[in-house]
């Protein structure tokens, strides 16, 4: 790994006196900037006189670095959150010993809000926000007009027809703020507060919370209810109102500073109004908030603070503020989060293996990749080896307890960790304390975990070392040994339709035959679908392509190269073969039969042949829909290729925009580049220069070309934009038909036979449902005008609905 | 808006590292413009037995991969310990990077580093017996991949 780049000056917080070694404005700034952002890191002095020391040095720079220093310390207060008091203290100091700076400082600030709010950044303006309200602890903003701006907040409530998710935002600013800043400003206008307290109260109970259910990781109210973050934030908050707003355990370095700071003069912040609504304006989803734990898990050492404690609202802001600053390093972040600062008196392992989990389980989407998290888990092992790992086994041994009411996204999030974390310590793991699931039902969620689990472990490894590393009571779970299944290998009694026919196909691939070859051999394959009108057989023949199939998969079999190299060279073969809706769709079939006991090989082929386009992306659909994946229905392979497909899909037209885009640009420049050229030619030509004017003509006549190329190029291209766009939707709306077809089916035979709908399979198959209007929210979101008219009518059964309207709610 | 503080967003993991492709035709600047723009991923101390599905296995983790090619013995035309990855998208080939380099695939910790590219015949060993340069001069003995050194096999 190669070292960090940026200057690694020890401990430069700790020795802020030291001389500069050079005048070059550059590279004070960037020492100014590297002290700014370093101060509050471990240092052989105490924080206190670190703080001292740098807001020394930066009242002696301020005449010559004003504009940088300003511009650092916004950078710090929007990107730093988990350092937001270090800052807000170095702000104080700087603001008593400088009061224009301070003034200055809060204007920026101002400024930087309206910015954020405008770009659709609210994570930052939440920090922003939560910055001015610690700002006020240091005496650097005045209570009142803090509260005024609280005041301005809470009024968004009372706008009309405005999504939910905007009224929601503001009140969250102003509740995430008070573990910080409640005490101060109670103090100072408690009335005022009151009144706010009751108009949030108001709000928070007239709220829809429809969108709740679609995104809980478990359904089950025990042991820990999965709350809708207002409503946790708000007990929390009424809870620390009622301790007279106690807190302890955010860090303050600020008190140390009080007698300095108290003398200080305190800004006003100016009126704020909050930037009017606008339909570009993308606010956050809502979310639920994730607990696995609490104080009964960590039997020794630290209590973990209560699920309505304003400390346990604290401790996980910071830990995520930590995770969103140092994803990208992983050994970095691991670091970060085992120093948090409090550390020893909470069971900081039990609070990050919660906020990891809750980052990776949370819908629609994580806020990082996936596989981040598997790499951080594994790196803060290294670093608490005596610790962390049994802190995390005891978390998955919970998860697995309660797999009967985790959603089922979640549990393939689970599946994805588990396996791949398994494999970094060699599949260690205590099978038998799960011998639970040996008895039940193997659709049902524990041994359906455990199965697909396995699936995935052997795919890191293989067969063999699966059947090694679980009990014999465990065969039944273990995955099949991946082998294909030829249909045409032996010689039975009873001879398929085509054995001969595979023979010949497969000695003339092994003597190199082209295309046309082959096609020519085919001819001879009789069709048993065979209209007497279709004397050229080129319809639809299931039986040449189960031929032609089974026997090149077959001789390709060794790996995905050789089945990759077979699929390319007889792309030509292929692509006549599946000319038809029925013959894409028969294609998967043969390759599903051939590799059915092989998923990983059926997953990547399938991406071969859309990305070849021998079969288009609805035809995968409607193959995943048929009967005869039925029974592989609730399996996650089959669900990881639909995703795989629908994502294609998706890049495949952000492509086609992306060029068609590129081109319009080019377009444009041409055109004023021409502009230009006119101008200049006929300024020329004015002044008699008789070359030119020659040259004129067969200028303007290339360029005309040029423009015309383009123009066509872009017509082109906007028919194909419009064309794939149809696709995309067509794609969603044959997803969507069929899962209201199958789900439909079940409810109405349920109904009919008096039997309870929530079977497992139902279960499954609606979070599935759930699943496709998640994982692609960005896209639906484009078609809900013909969802609602033609799919998700108000006929519809009501379980069915329910979850489009939950779908609608995430942004309202 | 506001400036981006460098300090602040070190992204280590994914710099280009000290070594270069000495048979690469071209010179270190363009060796090194194409390090920084690569989607492909030199992936080594893989065992012996690692098979392309596990490698795709990994290393679909971080993306849809666009191919994989075995590194091979000279000689003996079968698998010698290190592979490429080819993604789609830069992105993709980053987060292998960040998250996927130094991991274990197949209970060894394997390492990857950026590729200007695959170009026919870097897919061998070159090593003197057929095998990876490394493979010549070890002393220790590692199972996985043929056992001891050459050198020291021929000793």
């Amino acid at each position: 790994m190669s070292r960090r780049r940026h200057s690694d000056e020890g401990d430069a917080g700790s020795q802020p006196h030291k001389r500069r070694r050079t005048s070059e404005p550059i590279e004070i700034e960037d020492r100014l900037e590297s002290l700014i952002c370093r101060v509050g890191e471990k240092s052989t002095s105490s924080l206190e006189s670190n703080l001292e020391g740098l807001a020394g040095v930066l009242e002696a720079d301020l005449p010559n670095y004003k504009g940088k220093i300003l511009r650092i310390l916004c950078a710090v207060a929007r990107l730093l959150p988990e350092k937001l008091t270090v800052y807000t203290t170095l702000v104080g100091l700087l603001n008593a010993r400088n009061y224009n700076f301070g003034g200055e400082f809060v204007e920026a600030m101002i400024r930087q809000l309206k910015e954020t709010l405008k770009s659709n950044l609210y994570s930052e303006a939440l920090y922003l926000v939560r910055f001015l309200n610690d700002l006020v602890n240091c005496h650097v903003i005045a209570a009142p007009s803090m509260v005024a701006m609280f005041e301005n907040f809470v009024s968004v409530t009372q706008e009309e027809d405005i999504p939910q998710v905007r009224s929601d935002w503001y009140v969250y600013a102003v509740l995430s703020s008070l573990p910080w800043v409640g005490k101060e400003l109670y103090e100072k206008k408690d009335v005022e507060m009151d009144r706010l307290f009751n108009q949030i109260e108001g709000y928070l109970k007239y709220r829809q919370k429809t969108h709740v259910p679609m995104l809980q990781v478990w359904t089950a109210e025990k042991p820990h209810p999965q709350e809708e973050y207002l409503d946790c934030l708000w007990a929390q908050v009424q809870k620390l109102k009622k301790d007279r707003w106690q807190e302890r355990h955010i860090l303050r370095p600020y008190i140390a500073f009080d007698s300095v700071l108290c003398e200080a003069l305190q800004h006003n912040l100016p009126p704020f109004t909050p930037p009017a609504h606008s339909d570009d304006a993308v606010y956050p989803m809502p979310h639920v908030v994730f607990r696995m734990f609490d104080y009964t898990d960590a039997p020794e050492g630290p209590v973990m603070p209560g699920s309505h404690s304003v400390e346990r609202f604290v401790i996980e802001e910071n830990l995520h503020c930590i995770i969103k600053s140092h994803w990208r390093e992983r050994k970095t972040c691991a670091a970060q989060l085992l120093s948090y600062p409090g550390k020893n008196k909470i069971p900081l392992n039990y609070h990050i293996v919660e906020v990891i989990f809750g980052e990776l389980f949370q819908l629609p989407s994580p806020p990082h990749i996936d596989v981040m998290y598997t790499a951080l888990l594994i790196e803060l092992c290294k670093l608490q080896p005596g610790s962390l790992p049994q802190v995390l086994a005891q978390a998955t041994e919970m998860m697995y307890m309660r797999l009967d009411t985790m959603n089922t996204i979640c549990i393939d999030r689970l599946i994805n960790w588990f396996s791949h974390h398994l494999s970094n310590f060699q599949f260690r793991w205590s099978w038998d304390d799960w011998a639970d699931c040996l008895t039940q039902d193997i659709e049902k969620p524990k041994p359906k975990f455990v199965k697909e689990v396995l699936e995935k472990c052997m795919r890191l490894s293989y067969h063999q070392r699966i059947v090694d590393i679980v009990p014999p009571s465990f065969s039944a779970l273990i995955p099949a040994n991946p082998v294909c299944s030829y249909k045409y290998e032996e010689e039975t009694e009873c001879p398929l339709p085509g054995l001969a026919m595979a023979t010949t196909v497969s000695n003339a691939i092994k003597n190199r035959a082209s295309n046309e070859e082959i096609l020519i051999v085919l001819k001879d394959v009789p069709n048993p679908n065979q209209d007497d009108d279709d004397d050229e057989g080129d319809g639809f023949n299931p039986l040449k392509i189960e031929v032609f199939l089974q026997t090149l998969l077959h001789l390709a079999a060794k790996s995905f190269s050789h089945s990759f190299s077979a699929l390319a060279k007889f792309h030509e073969v292929l692509k006549n073969l599946t000319d038809s809706d029925e013959g894409k769709l028969h294609i998967l079939r043969v390759l599903y039969e051939f590799w059915r006991n092989h998923p990983q090989m059926i997953s990547v082929l399938v991406d071969k042949l859309i990305r070849t386009q021998i079969v288009d992306c609805a035809a995968v659909a409607n193959w995943i829909f048929s009967p005869e994946m039925a029974h592989d229905f609730t399996r996650f392979y089959v669900w990881e290729i639909l995703h795989s497909t629908i994502r294609k899909m998706n890049k495949h037209v952000q492509k086609i925009q992306k060029e068609l885009d590129e081109a319009k640009e080019k377009l444009e420049k041409q055109q004023n580049k021409k502009v230009e050229k006119q101008i200049f030619l006929t300024a020329e030509t004015l002044l008699f220069k008789p070359h030119i004017r020659e040259h004129k003509d067969d200028m303007e006549k290339n360029s005309e070309d040029e423009e015309g190329q383009l123009e066509e190029q872009i017509e082109r291209l906007q028919e194909k934009v419009e064309s794939a766009q149809s696709e995309q939707k067509n794609l969603f709306l044959v997803i969507f038909q069929r899962f209201i077809m199958l789900l439909t089916e079940h409810l109405v035979r349920c109904e009919t036979s008096g039997v309870d709908i929530n079977t497992t399979w139902y279960k499954n198959c609606i979070e599935r449902l759930q699943q496709i209007f998640l994982m692609h929210h960005v896209i639906i979101q484009q078609y809900m005008g013909t969802l609602e008219n033609l799919l998700f009518t108000a006929e519809l059964d009501h379980h069915i609905l329910a979850v489009y309207q939950q779908f609608c709610a995430l942004q309202l | 808006m506001s400036i981006k503080l460098n300090a602040l967003f070190s992204d280590s993991y994914v710099d280009i590292s000290q070594y270069r492709d000495q048979h690469f035709k071209g010179n270190r600047y363009e060796q090194e413009k194409l390090l920084k723009q690569s989607c492909t991923l030199y992936v080594g101390n893989l065992s012996f037995y690692t098979t392309e599905e596990q490698v795709h296995e990994l290393f679909s983790k971080s993306g849809d991969v666009k191919r994989i090619i075995i590194g091979l013995d000279k000689v003996k035309k079968t698998a010698c310990g290190f592979c490429f990855v080819e993604y789609y998208t830069r992105a993709d080939a980053e987060n292998a990077m960040r998250f996927i380099n130094g991991t274990r695939l197949d209970d060894r910790i394997i390492r990857t580093d950026w590729d200007a590219g695959f170009k026919e015949g870097r897919q061998f060993g070159r090593g003197k017996s057929g095998g990876q340069v490394r493979d010549e001069y070890r002393q220790d003995y590692d199972p996985a991949r043929g056992g001891y050194g050459k050198l020291v096999q021929k000793s």
